[in-house]
């Protein structure tokens, strides 16, 4: 099967809408597709690797742990917008997983890069 | 040039689906191939037959439907978004119990693997969304 540069961009909270967790499923089948899967987060977006999601409130199912497991299906290229991370006084201490941070513009070069390209 | 279209947002609240109807549309015209048009998140709500939009709006399902008809579209709906959000065909709705259908004429439901086949075939995968 041919392989392709499939980049997902996610740059909304995790639970305000359903972007994030539907995002994850779609990473989840490019990973079972064998394809080079990276995924991006900027702007809200980072607030979906922040540690200590609590969901009992709000009756959402949690899926945090969704993004330690990604490891598991070799998705392991994690980039984090640093602007989006200093702008919500957040570092990658905060993450849930480890992360690459760079500047927009690397990650501008990041993206030029792909194939494919799946923002939510 | 091999196209491929993902809509992750509805009807009439939204621009996305006009937007990526516009461009299918234009591409056609320009002579390019559509692989397939995807439709994501709430964008799957732009297949359920029972809209019924002013008569003096457009109608987005139908618009789609026949486009679909005219070029032999690959319209696809993602199943685990249609089951969350009511989009059933006969299917579906046998397979979950469900008592009525609403998938509306050239639209098909299938796996998210149908999008990055999508991704893996066309040249380039246009993204309409928020």
């Amino acid at each position: 099967m041919t392989i392709k540069k499939f980049m997902f961009v996610n740059r909304k909270a995790p639970y305000g809408t359903v972007y994030a967790l539907e995002s994850l499923e779609v990473v989840l089948i490019a990973a079972a597709f064998e394809q080079d899967v990276s995924l991006a987060f900027m702007d809200d977006g980072v607030y979906q690797l922040k540690k200590g999601h609590q969901t009992k409130g709000i009756e959402m199912k949690g899926f945090e742990k969704t993004y330690g497991a990604l490891e598991d299906y070799d998705v392991t290229k994690l980039y984090v917008d640093s602007d989006s991370l200093a702008a919500r006084g957040l570092t990658a201490d905060d993450l849930c997983v480890p992360v690459e941070v760079m500047s927009r513009a690397e990650l501008g070069k990041m993206m030029e890069d792909q194939d494919v390209v799946l923002s939510f | 040039m091999k196209f491929s279209v993902l809509i992750n947002e509805g009807p009439y609240t939204h621009q996305a689906s006009d937007s990526a109807y516009q461009f299918t549309k234009a591409a056609l015209a320009k002579g390019h191939e559509i692989f397939r048009v995807f439709f994501y998140h709430d964008g799957v709500n732009n297949a359920t037959r029972l809209t019924t939009p002013p008569q003096d709006d457009r109608n987005i399902v139908n618009r789609w439907s026949k486009l679909a008809e005219e070029h032999k579209l690959d319209l696809v709906v993602c199943v685990a978004a249609a089951q969350r959000r009511g989009i059933v065909d006969e299917g579906e709705a046998k397979r979950n119990g469900k008592d009525a259908t609403n998938l509306a004429p050239g639209f098909r439901i299938s796996g998210l693997g149908q999008l990055i086949e999508a991704g893996i075939q066309s040249d380039r995968t246009v993204v309409f969304g928020d």
